[in-house]
């Protein structure tokens, strides 16, 4: 068996790729809702009506989508650059914290500053928080050859942790009667609604709006071409001239800022404050959205509306159907791994011999 | 506090419990071990551990016999290996994202399987796991179960296949110069699958020890990150099975020592700096051993027979 480059990319085939990856991906949890004895054709149906079938779905998958686009562009930007950033999860944490550590300052001197100079601060210290966690590992992967991959890793479980001890000491919400939870944000800071009479907020502008400026920047600036450069070939690229240890450096704190901002979004938009449960996995859910979008930072959108728009329909389902909502990361492990094989096979032929 | 942690030390129980904590870790360790050497990274660990937890209190609730249940959980690491080396060596995907999803896809599945059969259990189901071998006169190891007994055997095995048998040398070889391998007639795609497949049952078993021997329920988020322990292990080790015992045995050793530390620490440090000394200590020993890190030469490398 071996693989054999296609001549000739058709573009039909890359641009089918993706619906055969999803029928495939429907044939294959169909099997499993079969299997748990449900009806197969009123189980998607109801899943495609509590994601994308009313008003009230579709903002709630907005919703959902906002923290999504932000990880699944932080995970696309690092993964063009081959730089292997799992942290997403820690670092959306370090946002989300850093952002009620500044926002949240009800005496001091920064307290009494006006919104429009807090707002902004508030943002900053989350991208920070989360970029600093992302940069750290990349120096000791540049410098001392430690691989990032299982450093990310590591530092999910000590920043969560780090959230706790806040949330029990420093950070606690005093009026939270023990339930850990931080401080709340002042009210001033948080975002708007964009619809009304839903939860969908503001921050789905500033996520969209970060991926189309990724888009322009990765496809238009000298900094996108040595990101895509160090990622395809680092040795060529140094060789070529691209300062490679840099272009990681940059990535990281790129990447690790926009799962930060995810952080600082969720509570300036939904929550209002930090709480252990705040992320259901957005850090580990982008990396699958991003490998969906080929790494394409638009496509990241597309990806994020299709997965937020699959868990919110899969809980909507399961009230009715005796469904487990795990189908929905069922459905997404196999769009993922077929989206791979799929988009594969677009420009490789299986040989046989 | 001298004397208490002193006291400890001198406490059959505690490495005991090192050793108990340390033994999930010895058989994910040598399953990473085993596919990296023949290299392939292999990320679905944190998932394929999840199944092979499921597989193996599945079974045993089923009725099957304790044998059977880690049988079946080196089966499913088995099927789920197989997938990530077809993946990963067959089409020569990305060995980080296959990983990945297939820690997503067998964690996923895994939780489905159980909710389906398991829909409203507010307390989860439980089995009579392994007993410990009382029967053994020797103090720590009496107080195991023999999926201890296994773990420990199966690391000089593992070291003696890798470096005295012609298979160990074959897998060896394709982790370090597949081109070479290819160029001596061996099959680059059987050996590198195999690999994966074997090392991911063992991953599978080492699951199966929370669920038939650690406790007695499938619990979710049981493995709470421990595979990926396990790769931070195997760097540690320098890719050698005896130093993965110890890498494992050392980390369970500071992980029972930080529960100890908290009980014993009376409330004046917060109970998770405690927690984090063991996932903080695995990063500092990363970065004390990667200056010298021997990594196979060819691991994280797709191997594309004809391509360079």
């Amino acid at each position: 068996m071996r693989l054999e480059a296609r001549g000739r990319v058709a573009p039909g085939a890359l641009i089918g790729a993706p619906f055969v990856a999803i029928a495939f991906t429907l044939l294959v949890t169909a099997a499993l809702v079969a299997w748990a004895g449900a009806p197969v054709g009123r189980t998607y149906a109801l899943i495609f009506a509590g994601g994308f079938g009313s008003r009230f779905a579709w903002s709630e998958t907005l919703t959902r989508a906002t923290p999504l686009i932000l990880t699944g562009l932080a995970a696309a930007v690092a993964f063009r650059a081959r730089l292997w950033n799992i942290g997403a999860e820690g670092q959306l944490y370090a946002g989300a914290l850093a952002a009620v550590a500044v926002g949240g300052l009800r005496e001091g001197t920064a307290a009494a500053w006006p919104a429009a100079v807090l707002f902004p601060a508030m943002l900053v210290a989350a991208m920070a928080a989360g970029a600093l966690l992302l940069v750290v590992p990349t120096l000791m992967r540049t410098h001392l050859r430690v691989d990032e991959v299982v450093t990310t890793l590591l530092l999910n479980f000590v920043v969560l942790l780090f959230v706790s001890m806040m949330l029990d000491g420093p950070m606690k919400d005093p009026a939270a009667l023990g339930w850990p939870q931080s401080v709340a944000l002042r009210d001033d800071l948080a975002l708007g609604k964009l619809i009304d009479r839903t939860r969908v907020h503001t921050g789905l502008v500033y996520a969209t709006g970060a991926a189309f400026l990724l888009a322009f920047v990765m496809r238009s600036t000298t900094f996108g071409f040595e990101v895509r450069a160090a990622g395809a070939n680092p040795r060529a690229a140094a060789f070529a001239g691209v300062p490679v240890d840099r272009t990681l450096f940059l990535v990281a704190a790129l990447s690790g800022g926009l799962a930060g901002l995810a952080g600082a979004i969720e509570v300036a938009g939904r929550t209002g404050y930090v709480t252990l449960d705040m992320s259901p996995g957005y850090g580990y859910t982008g990396i699958a959205i991003a490998m969906l979008a080929g790494l394409h930072p638009v496509g990241v959108v597309a990806a994020a509306l299709f997965v937020a728009g699959v868990l919110v329909g899969a809980d909507s389902m399961s009230r009715d159907l005796a469904v487990p909502t795990y189908i929905a990361d069922v459905i997404v492990a196999v769009a993922l791994l077929s989206m791979l094989v799929a988009t594969l096979f677009a420009r490789y032929r299986l040989r046989l011999r | 506090m001298g004397a208490e942690v002193a006291g400890m030390f001198a406490n059959v129980d505690f490495w005991a419990a090192v050793l108990r904590t340390g033994t999930p870790l010895v058989f994910g360790t040598l399953g990473v071990l085993l596919c990296e050497r023949a290299g392939v990274l292999n990320l679905g660990i944190e998932g394929i551990m999840v199944a092979g937890a499921l597989a193996g209190w599945l079974t045993v609730y089923a009725g099957g016999s304790l044998w059977a249940g880690v049988a079946a959980a080196a089966c499913a690491g088995l099927a789920f290996g197989l997938l990530h080396g077809l993946l990963t060596v067959g089409l020569a995907l990305s060995q980080h994202v296959a990983g990945l999803g297939i820690t997503l896809l067998a964690t996923s599945l895994s939780y489905y399987a159980y909710r389906v059969g398991f829909p409203t259990s507010t307390r989860p189901p439980t089995i009579v796991p392994f007993a410990e071998m009382t029967w053994l006169p020797v103090p720590v190891l009496s107080a195991q179960t023999p999926l201890t007994l296994l773990a420990l055997v199966l690391v000089p095995l593992l070291a003696l296949v890798l470096a005295r048998t012609p298979l160990g040398l074959a897998w060896r070889m394709v982790g370090e110069n597949p081109a070479a391998a290819e160029g001596q007639g061996l099959s680059v795609l059987r050996l590198r699958i195999g690999a994966v497949a074997t090392g991911s049952a063992l991953m599978g078993v080492g699951g199966a020890f929370l669920t038939l021997s650690a406790f007695n329920a499938f619990y979710f988020n049981m493995v709470n990150g421990r595979g990926w322990i396990c790769i931070a292990l195997v760097v540690f080790a320098g890719w050698k099975p005896g130093r993965a015992l110890a890498g494992a045995l050392l980390f369970a050793f500071f992980d029972a020592l930080q529960l100890r530390l908290s009980q014993a620490g009376g409330g004046v440090v917060p109970y998770q700096v405690y927690l984090m000394l063991p996932y903080l200590l695995s990063i500092l020993a990363l970065v004390a051993v990667a200056r010298h890190a021997m990594a196979p030469q060819a691991l994280m490398r797709p191997w594309r027979r004809g391509e360079r």
